[in-house]
């Protein structure tokens, strides 16, 4: 904890430990990008395994993958406004930002969750075969990362809203914009990889 | 890193733009020509890295600050396990199918 404060810098990176917090959350950050390389190689191996089952084909429809990936790229630019915003020590123009950026990814999830009803009426749940239990693993754990930054991303807001921008709270903000921009840069080897590649006629 | 910016987002902007192009070359490339699977994927393979990495950049600001060299060694460190994990599995699984 040091009390050295270096005004020249930005709010986020004006003291030590705001430094050590963001170095930190970009090496959560590489462990991220293994956890998806995991998942991401589980489906590649079994993505050709249907038991019977739906297969893309049959399944993806590509109207609402492009609104989902529309909304969340988006939502990333929208992410991006808000911190630059803030470098410009503008809280109310951070705060709107921000929260339009959270109702794209509120949007996001609807579209995703409505994608998945449709296929479990369809009778592609994530039992039916390999290739849709790799598939609901791998789209519902990035699902699940956006749904917990949405909660997180509100706590964030409350927070600017009580207490303005100070260096600890620009630090939680950029920390929840790097989470925000990565989970854009997951859904672009989601929306290359799993759909158009699997959609290829 | 700068503190006060100008005006106007023009790297937000320009990162936008161009991800929305790579966006909808990819979708046209992927469901519109007749090249063979392999060259698609090759094609929408590299749009996708190309986009990731104008994230990264432009939206991210990686390389900002003086933990920029720390950051850029960890996320290639992520990237590189990530990519061995994928290609790997794709490779070792190829021999019993």
């Amino acid at each position: 904890m040091s009390a050295n404060v270096n005004t020249a810098l930005p709010l986020e990176y004006q003291t030590e430990q705001n430094r050590m917090n963001i170095l930190g959350f970009w090496i959560f950050l590489g462990a991220e990008i293994i956890l998806f390389g995991t998942l991401f190689a589980t489906f590649s191996v079994l993505n050709a395994r249907y038991a019977g089952g739906p297969t893309p084909h049959d399944l993806f429809e590509i109207k609402g993958v492009m609104i989902e990936t529309i909304l969340l790229l988006t939502s990333s630019f929208t992410m991006g406004l808000a911190i630059f915003e803030m470098r410009r020590s503008n809280r109310n123009g951070l705060i709107l930002w921000f929260v339009i950026t959270l109702l794209l990814g509120a949007g996001f999830v609807f579209f995703e969750v409505t994608e998945f009803i449709h296929y479990v009426h369809e009778g592609a749940t994530w039992t039916t075969s390999a290739f849709l239990s790799s598939f609901f693993v791998l789209l519902g754990t990035h699902g699940l990362h956006v749904s917990m930054g949405i909660g997180w991303a509100t706590m964030v807001i409350i927070q600017l809203l009580r207490r303005g921008l100070t260096p600890v709270t620009a630090r939680k903000t950029f920390i929840i914009g790097l989470y925000w921009h990565f989970l854009d840069v997951v859904w672009i080897f989601i929306f290359t990889f799993v759909y158009l590649a699997r959609m290829v006629a | 890193m700068a503190k006060n910016t100008k005006g106007f987002p023009l790297t937000h902007v320009l990162g936008f733009i161009a991800s929305l192009v790579l966006t909808f070359v990819a979708l046209f490339v992927a469901l519109k020509t007749s090249l063979s699977f392999k060259t698609i994927i090759w094609v929408i393979g590299s749009l996708a890295v190309i986009q990731a990495a104008l994230q990264l950049f432009m939206f991210m600001h990686l390389n900002e600050g003086e933990d920029g060299k720390s950051n850029i060694i960890n996320i290639a460190s992520g990237v590189f396990i990530a990519f061995v994990a994928v290609a790997g599995s794709i490779w070792v699984m190829s021999f019993g199918m």
